[in-house]
């Protein structure tokens, strides 16, 4: 573990903003909310935040990208895949996005392979931080992703004056090559474990009842439980935010869109989510998840189930952020996950 | 500068790339359907398996999945059998021999013509569910000492959205497989001396050794309860049968989601599943 001065770490970022040919993004207040967005300087950073509207997914996976041109060449169509060659330099992770972040790369890397997501990922610099505050519909510490030691190039513990930098990579390592930093002291190291352990978790408002472990099991014993899934629905506009601002989600659509009075284009490909009402809709008037409430239980149990059998994750990193960004109020996992269990407990005795 | 972790990757595979199919031939069926015949750069085969499907691209409209409806067996070009229903296909339709569209496939899991070697297959096809489970009836028609007895079912709506009506004549008298086939009904303005009725009132005059014979359905989402009750009174187990499922397709690789049957999807575990894989899942309605 290193550590490093604030006004150095400052300076530190602000050289990179000026010389890396990457965007240099981090955690800033934009009045209202707190957002991942272009930095100008150093000095805009608001590394003590709660909990930022979307997460970094958005440079990784944008909402909308270009992921191949076309153009007519004498009659004869040339077709070119493209990946965004450019990661970023982010800045201010918390670790249940980091953790997100490693789901994705599992599946998109690993596993499927994604260029257009490979590409930004690997060429990308992440720099955590651990929590100083937690939005009051955060439930990590339940989740287990509170905090984490592995996702991240560098990871930064605030200690009033100073950063305590972890290193997770060479890369990491080497970004940090032109600051002055030193070897954090014997206090320094436990200062950053009592934060992680103590401090850290006493963040949340919000928890699980039970070890998420159990969550597979649980959402499969309640998969025929149409009665809890229709009246958690009834409110739900199926306007599919609690999809869109998920960190976790990856579902996307593809449009094909033609340059106007040309004969090019680009297909791009954009979020989608399974609360959309024509999400599984095809042609013959058939829809495979007509009811509000088909779709809500596809997308927990996807969450907590689904994704777990195929990847090995449970797909909800309890940052809260669909159950605030709901405007019919309805979309609280935390609630979800403990009304199940309470249910799948009523049905034991 | 750039840090050590730019620019790892030279632009090479990657896995949008379609390459360019040149139309080479079409032939409207009296209906809405259309059939395409594609020719693959350089004259190379597609390579895939009955029951598989290709991502078609249509410059400037858009994207969608088909299945391959000609047989492996059948050298050179691949063919495709398009129902005009909406952006994408209607803009198919106006295509003609010289045109060319984006392909991205083959995909999916198809049949294993291995898995069938020596035994008898029953095959059911619903209106446009004919197109992906021709590809299989002709591998079989080809290799026909691979395999036992052969039959197919065919119902549409009516005699006019009959598909390859040459094929279904060589099948029907042929001596190489039974051939059994039925409209829903006959509009006054067309000829029919069939049987009229849906699928499931001809599948019980088949002769068949219900025990052994495999049997390959495909059609719309509601034929499938309807034959599969069928088939289960006709005495045939389960472990017999083999369904080819559509569903709402972006990226045919397992990442868009759009194609879930709850936790399979159906562009890599499918488009053909075994029965007994998804008998219980409830969003296969089957
Ligand atoms: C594995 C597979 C194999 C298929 N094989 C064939 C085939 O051999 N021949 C054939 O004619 N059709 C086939 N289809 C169906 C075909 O893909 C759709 O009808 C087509 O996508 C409609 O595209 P469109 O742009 O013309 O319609 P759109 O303009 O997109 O919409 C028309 C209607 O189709 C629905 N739709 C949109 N996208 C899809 C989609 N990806 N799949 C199904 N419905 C959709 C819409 O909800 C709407 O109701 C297959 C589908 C799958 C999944
Ligand atoms: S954000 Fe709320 S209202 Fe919108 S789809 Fe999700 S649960 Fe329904
Ligand atoms: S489901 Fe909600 S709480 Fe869980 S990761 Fe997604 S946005 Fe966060
Ligand atoms: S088509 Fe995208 S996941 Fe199946």
């Amino acid at each position: 573990m290193k550590v490093i001065d604030k006004p150095e770490f400052e300076a530190l970022i602000d050289e990179k903003i000026s010389s890396d040919r990457r965007d240099v993004v981090g955690v800033q207040d934009d009045g209202e909310k707190y957002v991942f967005d272009d930095l100008d300087s150093a000095g805009d950073l608001a590394l003590e935040y709660d909990v930022t509207m979307l997460s970094p997914k958005k440079y990784l996976m944008p909402q909308r990208e270009t992921i191949l041109e076309y153009r007519d060449a004498n009659g004869e169509f040339e077709w070119r895949a493209k990946a965004e060659p450019d990661g970023k330099v982010i800045v201010g992770i918390h670790p249940y996005d980091l953790v997100a972040i490693e789901q994705l790369d599992k599946i998109f890397i690993d596993t499927l392979r994604d260029e257009p997501y490979r590409r930004k990922r690997e060429n990308s610099l992440l720099i955590g931080v651990n929590m100083q505050d937690a939005s009051e519909t955060a439930f990590a510490a339940s989740m287990g992703t509170a905090t984490t030691d592995s996702g991240y190039d560098l990871m930064l513990t605030d200690l009033g004056e100073t950063y305590a930098v972890n290193i997770g990579t060479l890369e990491g390592k080497e970004f940090l090559n032109s600051a002055d930093v030193r070897k954090a002291t014997a206090g320094e190291v436990q200062e950053v474990e009592r934060i992680e352990q103590e401090v850290v978790p006493d963040l949340f408002e919000r928890e699980l009842e039970f070890s998420p472990a159990l969550l597979p099991t649980i959402l499969e014993e309640n998969y025929d439980n149409m009665a809890f899934w229709e009246d958690y629905s009834e409110k739900c506009l199926s306007c599919g935010t609690c999809n869109m601002v998920c960190p976790t989600c990856y579902c996307f659509s593809v449009d094909m869109i033609r340059d106007l009075g040309t004969n090019s284009g680009r297909e791009s490909r954009r979020w989608d989510g399974c609360l959309l009402e024509d999400f599984a809709s095809v042609a013959g008037d058939e829809n495979f998840r007509e009811e509000v409430a088909e779709r809500h239980r596809h997308r927990f149990m996807r969450k907590g189930w689904y994704i777990y059998e195929r990847y090995g994750d449970i797909a909800c990193i309890g940052c809260g952020r669909c159950t605030s960004e709901c405007v019919a109020d309805v979309a609280d996992p935390c609630d979800v996950y403990n009304k199940l269990y309470q249910e799948a407990q009523a049905h034991a005795q | 500068m750039r840090s050590s972790t730019t620019a790892k990757f030279d632009i090479g595979e990657n896995e949008y790339q379609p390459v360019n199919g040149l139309i080479t031939r079409t032939r409207s069926f009296t209906g809405a359907d259309k059939l395409f015949e594609i020719q693959l750069p350089d004259g190379e085969e597609l390579g895939h398996q009955p029951g598989q499907f290709v991502q078609l691209l249509v410059p400037g409209v858009g994207e969608a999945p088909f299945s391959v409806t000609s047989s492996p067996t059948k050298p050179g070009p691949f063919e495709l059998t398009i129902r005009a229903v909406g952006n994408v296909t209607r803009a198919l339709h106006n295509m003609e021999p010289g045109d060319t569209v984006g392909i991205r496939g083959p995909y999916g899991s198809g049949f294993d013509p291995d898995v069938f070697e020596g035994e008898d297959i029953l095959f059911i096809a619903g209106g446009i569910g004919l197109a992906p489970l021709r590809s299989m009836i002709n591998y079989t028609l080809d290799e026909r000492e691979r395999f036992g007895e052969l039959t197919t079912v065919y119902g549409c709506k009516e005699p006019a959205e009959q598909l390859y009506p040459d094929e279904l004549e060589e099948w029907a008298e042929g001596d190489e497989m039974t051939y059994l086939e039925t409209v829903d009904q006959c509009p006054q303005d067309q000829e029919w001396d069939g049987p009229t009725g849906v699928i499931t009132s001809v599948i019980p005059e088949v002769d068949i050794d219900v025990e052994t014979t495999n049997v390959l359905v495909c059609g719309p989402p509601v034929m499938y309860t309807f034959v599969l009750q069928e088939l289960d009174e006709m005495g045939v187990p389960d472990e017999n049968i083999y369904l080819s499922l559509e569903r709402n397709m972006h990226c045919g690789r397992g990442l868009c989601g759009h194609c879930q049957i709850n936790e399979l999807y159906v562009c890599t575990d499918g488009p053909v599943f075994h029965y007994p894989v998804v008998r219980d899942k409830q969003e296969a309605e089957v």
